[in-house]
């Protein structure tokens, strides 16, 4: 009798961390969820024939009826609430994402050119980010959205300034000793510039670490936002917002807790899924840390 | 060590420089000021507010008059409450602020220590799940969704505590320092359990298990000692983590501390109350940055050496 052997395929590290993932449960299932989240809060809008910022004089602080249209009620001014939660959650998750890739992409650039050159630069480009580093990161996010003078732009770029640091120290160690490595020098050697070697080698070379903690960032900057938005300091009505609407809802919460619980528990559930993931992440690019 | 010391102390003076001529731009260059309202005012009135807050100065004028004040300890007027100075406002809000955050700290440390400890000592038991929960929640549900829950459903439903404010006695802090803590417990506990674990596996703990102490006495004095070094190295971040958090449970609890003059400050621009409060926060922070080090450096001898 003879068995048919396959010979063994060859795998890529990236599909192997992948296949890791893909194992891990409870991971995948706030990808499931984190996904229908992200769906619903794009596209659920569009199935009603009003936006979060028309007011309906017929409905005015209407309970959760789970009736048509309304199907959470409204809030005192007459605005259907769960339309609101998920244009406020489109806020929300625009900018967790867009400022984790932002900080994540500065951070990655900066690190990986201080750890490639090295020496006098090096340690001024580092003692730059150790002295932002001994700033109080929420007081130095609310400065800086004052200097910039409110709004959405300023918010983001107040965030996206303040959470590049991590990434950056963390680029930096790996870069350090990835320039010491033979591919590097042979690269050196052969005539590659700088620029072009921290592009194309010392990177892509610190992609799996940068997934890992860059999936951290994003819980973090969704969770800067809605706090600033809490406060009075980030994004303000009529536009939504996760912060801003749960600070509606707390004002609210004696009588009505409606108005907290829907953008409260979408707000914890979203950093829920972020955090398993990223636990996920982490597990699949370094088993050893378990 | 002394050396160590000092270097880490330059460090944090450079960072305290810095932290100073940043906010005082920032608060220069931030649009609007505390005086440009909408109500009218003639142009002798404003010249005259202007000139009694040094505002008519050239910047550079300006920033002299305030690093000296800063090193003087006196951080001038308040733009926005008449007669009161920054130092009063700060004094009268810094004990509240003080109180919550010591409290909450000996709680988290002490709950986040146990919990910790019970999930690596019996791993997959009922308590380390429930630690794991905890962690979970507490990493992942802000503060202020779980302020306003705890405060409706212990104040408001079942009326066992104050909604806010501070006027019941210790009555009034449970709630803040509860909600306060829980996040910190949280990576306490998380850090706790993984760094016991990993030294329950360290060759020191075999050869004293192997030498014949007792493995009560082994816990305590050699697992115990080395796994908390993590733990201790969080106390720099947790107080920076204790320091954004009080802002927020001032705000949702009613409490008069600094976080929430800080607050109303920026909102409304007052200049000096704001820069204030950040060094103020700065300072500590980086003392405490400084303080973690210190400590571990004397844990830790490969610390200590380091170029």
């Amino acid at each position: 009798m003879s068995v048919d052997l396959a010979p063994p395929r060859g795998i890529s590290t990236f599909a192997l961390q992948l296949r890791r993932f893909r194992q891990n449960g409870l991971s995948m299932a706030s990808v499931v969820v984190l996904a229908a989240i992200v769906a619903l809060c794009f596209l659920g809008p569009l199935a009603f024939p009003f936006t979060g910022e028309d007011a309906d004089f017929d409905f005015i602080s209407a309970p959760a009826t789970f009736s048509w249209p309304h199907l959470f009620g409204t809030d005192d001014f007459g605005r259907d609430l769960l339309v609101r939660v998920l244009e406020g959650g489109q806020v929300s998750l625009t900018i967790g994402f867009l400022g984790a890739l932002v900080a994540g992409v500065i951070g990655v650039l900066y690190g990986a050119a201080a750890g490639y050159v090295g020496g006098r630069a090096d340690g001024l480009m580092m003692r730059v980010v150790e002295i932002l580093y001994g700033f109080p990161y929420v007081i130095l996010v609310i400065l800086l959205s004052l200097l910039f003078g409110g709004g959405n732009i300023a918010l983001f770029a107040a965030i996206v300034f303040t959470l590049w640091l991590t990434p950056a120290v963390i680029v930096r160690a790996q870069a350090q000793s990835l320039a010491q490595r033979e591919f590097v020098q042979a690269a050196r050697a052969g005539g590659m510039t700088g620029p072009a070697i921290v592009l194309q080698h010392i990177v892509p070379n610190c992609m799996s670490i940068v997934i890992v903690y860059g999936s951290l960032l994003v819980p973090e900057v969704i969770l800067s936002e809605s706090f600033l938005s809490f406060l009075g300091i980030g994004i303000k009505e009529p536009q939504a917002s996760w912060g801003n609407l749960i600070q509606t809802g707390t004002a609210a919460m004696d009588t009505d807790l409606r108005l907290l619980l829907l953008p409260g528990g979408l707000l914890a559930t979203v950093l829920l899924c972020l955090n398993f993931i990223a636990d996920g992440l982490r597990d699949a690019f370094n088993p050893n840390d378990r | 060590m002394l050396r160590f010391i000092g270097k880490r102390l330059w460090h944090g003076g450079l960072t305290l420089a810095a932290l100073v001529t940043l906010t005082f731009f920032v608060m220069r260059l931030a649009p609007g000021g505390p005086f440009s309202r909408n109500r009218k005012i003639s142009p002798e009135v404003q010249a005259n507010i202007e000139a009694a807050f040094h505002l008519d100065e050239p910047i550079w004028q300006q920033f002299g008059r305030f690093v000296w004040g800063v090193l003087r300890l006196d951080l001038g007027p308040s733009t926005r409450h008449r007669d009161y100075s920054v130092n009063d406002l700060i004094a009268s809000g810094l004990p509240y602020s003080l109180t919550i955050g010591f409290w909450a700290v000996v709680v988290a440390a002490m709950v986040g220590v146990a919990l910790g400890l019970a999930g690596a000592l019996r791993r997959n038991s009922a308590t380390d799940y429930l630690a794991g929960i905890v962690g979970v929640v507490g990493i992942a549900i802000p503060i202020f969704v779980i302020g306003p829950l705890l405060q409706a459903t212990f104040a408001l439903r079942l009326d066992w505590l104050p909604v806010g404010g501070i006027n019941n006695g210790w009555h009034s802090l449970i709630l803040p320092v509860v909600v306060l803590a829980l996040p910190n417990i949280a990576y306490i506990s998380r850090l706790t359990r993984t760094s016991m674990i990993e030294t329950q596996r360290e060759n020191y703990i075999r050869t004293a298990r192997a030498k014949g102490i007792g493995w009560r006495r082994v816990l305590w004095r050699h697992t115990l000692t080395g796994a908390l070094l993590p733990v201790i190295a969080y106390l720099g971040p947790a107080t920076a983590a204790i320091i954004t958090g009080s802002i927020l449970i001032e705000t949702i609890f009613a409490v008069p501390g600094i976080g929430r003059h800080f607050v109303d400050a920026a909102l409304n621009r007052d200049y000096p109350l704001v820069m204030g409060i950040t060094l103020l926060y700065g300072g500590i922070l980086i003392l405490f940055n400084i303080a973690t080090d210190v400590i571990r450096a004397v844990l830790d001898p490969r610390i200590r050496n380091e170029r």
